[in-house]
C-alpha cells in the first residue's frame, strides 16, 4: 500500500467552536487524537459528537479554533476516512462501490481488482461483490461502508455511531472489522452511545455534553471512576443536557 | 372500420413511401434527441452542482421553456433559417436539417431541467460521502449521470416522445415537402386534412407502436439496471 512519510496524527483540535446561525454546537472544545487504541467520543444526543468527527475530518470548517493533522492544519482528507451514521450506498453493486472508492482515493487502475477482493475478504462479503449495494441488509451495508472507508487506507478512521439499529450478530462483524483495523495500525475514532461498544473496544474517552468537553481520559478510569458529575449521571443512565 | 383495414393493409404491404416517411421521422426525432441529451444533460448537471447568482431564475426559465409551444420554435427558427434571416446564408430552411435544429430546441430544455431535478435530488444524497471520499468535480459529475441513468433514460425518452408527436415545429420549418421534409405527423395532418384517412390512421398506428416499444425497451432497460444498481 501505498503510505508517504508524514501522518495525520495526532490530530489537535484546540479551542473549536461551531455556530450555526445563534446556536452553538460546539463549545471551546480542545481535544489531541493519539495513535493507539480506538478513541470513545460519548454523550448524550446532541452533545455535539457528530460535529465533533466532522470538524476532526476536515468536512467542516469551525467558527473559530484550529485543527491540524499531524501539525498541518491543511491536510488534504487523503488518509482519513469516515463512515456516517448512515452511510449512502452508491447505486452500484458492492465491488463498484468499493472500486469507486478506490478511484477517488486516486489508487491505481492495475491494482484495484485485487484491492477489491482484499477489502470484500476484510469485511466478510466477498460472496456478495456482485449484488446491488442498495439491496444489502443494514449490517451487510454498515460492512460495505467500513470496506469503503477502508479502501482509502486511512491512518484515521471515524465512526459515527456504527452500530446504530444492528442487530447482535451485525454488531459483532462490525466490531470485529473495526478492532481488526485497530490492530492494523489505524487510529479509530468512534462516536457511540452504546456504552458496552465503548469498553469492548475502546481506549480512551471524550465525554461531551451539550457542545462542550466535560472529560477525556483513559477509558477504564473514565468508566471506574468518573470525575465530572455529568459523566458519573451519563454512566448512571441519567438523562444529561 | 374499412379505414382501419385499408390502414392496416397499408402498414403490412410495405408501401415503400410511408416507410420513407417514417424513417424521416425517426432519423430527425433521433437526430434532435442526440444533440439535446449532448447539450441537455451536461447543462442540467452543471445547474444541479453549480451555486451561483441567478442560478433559480435560471432554473425557473428552464423549466418554463418545457413548455415551448413548437409552432412557436417552428416560427423562430424559420425567421433565422430564411433567406433574409441571419442565418439564412446556411441555405438549410426547408430540409431534414432545419427539422432537426428546431426538435432540439424544443426537447434540449426539456432534457436539461428533468436532468436538473434528478442529479440534484442524487447530489443531495451523496454529497456528504463524496466530499469524504475528497471526489473531485469532473469524477462528481460523471458519478452522478452514470448512477442516474436509469432515470435520465427516462427523461430522454420523454424527450424523444415529445420530439417524434410534435407537428407545428417540424411543418414550419420543413415545410412537409414529399419524400423530403415529410414526417410522420405531418402527413398525418395532411392527409386528414385531404380526407385520405387510412393512410393517416396507418400513419398513426405506426406512430403509437414505436412511442410504445421504445418504451417497453426502456423499461426492460430500467428493470435490468435496477437489480444491478439498485433503486
Amino acid at each position: 500500500m501505498m503510505r508517504g512519510p508524514a501522518s495525520d496524527l495526532p490530530i489537535v483540535l484546540s479551542a473549536i467552536d461551531v455556530r450555526v446561525g445563534a446556536r452553538s454546537i460546539l463549545n471551546d472544545v480542545s481535544v489531541t487524537l493519539t495513535p493507539g487504541l480506538p478513541t470513545a467520543i460519548l454523550g448524550p444526543n446532541g452533545a455535539g459528537k457528530s460535529t465533533l468527527i466532522r470538524v476532526a475530518m476536515g468536512l467542516l470548517k469551525p467558527s473559530s479554533g484550529a485543527v491540524s493533522w499531524g501539525g498541518r492544519g491543511d491536510a488534504p482528507p487523503d488518509r482519513r476516512a469516515v463512515v456516517f451514521q448512515r452511510p449512502v450506498m452508491l447505486r452500484r453493486t458492492v465491488a463498484g462501490n468499493l472500486a469507486f472508492a478506490l478511484a477517488a482515493a486516486g489508487r491505481p487502475r492495475a491494482g484495484r481488482k485485487a484491492a477489491i477482493e482484499r477489502l470484500l475478504a476484510r469485511v466478510s462479503l466477498s460472496a456478495l461483490g456482485d449484488r446491488a449495494a442498495r439491496f444489502l441488509s443494514g449490517g451487510e451495508q454498515q460492512r460495505l461502508a467500513l470496506a469503503r472507508a477502508l479502501a482509502r487506507d486511512p491512518d484515521v478512521l471515524f465512526l459515527d455511531e456504527p452500530t446504530n439499529n444492528l442487530d447482535p450478530a451485525a454488531t459483532k462483524a462490525v466490531e470485529a472489522i473495526v478492532a481488526d483495523a485497530a490492530t492494523s495500525g489505524i487510529k479509530v475514532v468512534m462516536a457511540t452511545h452504546d456504552l458496552g461498544q465503548a469498553r469492548r473496544l475502546c481506549g480512551d474517552v471524550v465525554f461531551l455534553a451539550g457542545g462542550a468537553l466535560v472529560e477525556t481520559g483513559a477509558a477504564e478510569d473514565f468508566f471506574r471512576a468518573p470525575r465530572s458529575e455529568k459523566a458519573a449521571a451519563f454512566l448512571r443512565g441519567d438523562i444529561v443536557e | 372500420m374499412s379505414g382501419f383495414h385499408a390502414a392496416l393493409d397499408l402498414v403490412l404491404q410495405g408501401n415503400p413511401s410511408l416507410y420513407a416517411i417514417v424513417r424521416l421521422s425517426l432519423l430527425v426525432s433521433l437526430s434532435a434527441i442526440l444533440i439535446a441529451a449532448l447539450v441537455g444533460l451536461p447543462v442540467g448537471a452543471w445547474l444541479a452542482l453549480a451555486r451561483f447568482r441567478g442560478r433559480s431564475a435560471l432554473i425557473v426559465a428552464l423549466n418554463a421553456c418545457m413548455g415551448l409551444p413548437p409552432v412557436v420554435v417552428g416560427l423562430s427558427v424559420f425567421l433565422l433559417l430564411s433567406r433574409s434571416g441571419p442565418l439564412g446564408s446556411w441555405g438549410i430552411l426547408f430540409t431534414a436539417k432545419a427539422m432537426v435544429i428546431a426538435q432540439a430546441i424544443l426537447v434540449t430544455p426539456i432534457i436539461a431541467a428533468l436532468a436538473r431535478q434528478t442529479i440534484e435530488d442524487l447530489w443531495l444524497e451523496y454529497r456528504a460521502e463524496f466530499e469524504a471520499m475528497g471526489v473531485g468535480l469532473l469524477r462528481r459529475v460523471v458519478a452522478l449521470l452514470w448512477d442516474a441513468r436509469v432515470s435520465l433514460l427516462t427523461t430522454l425518452l420523454a424527450g424523444f416522445g415529445r420530439a417524434a408527436a410534435e407537428v407545428g415545429a417540424v411543418m414550419i420549418v420543413g415545410g412537409n415537402i414529399e419524400g423530403y421534409t415529410r414526417t410522420m405527423t405531418t402527413a398525418i395532418a395532411l392527409e386528414t386534412s385531404k380526407g385520405d384517412l387510412p393512410l393517416a390512421m396507418g400513419l398513426g398506428l405506426i406512430l403509437i407502436v414505436i412511442v410504445i416499444a421504445i418504451n417497453g425497451a426502456a423499461w426492460g432497460l430500467r428493470q435490468l439496471g435496477e437489480q444491478r444498481g439498485g433503486r
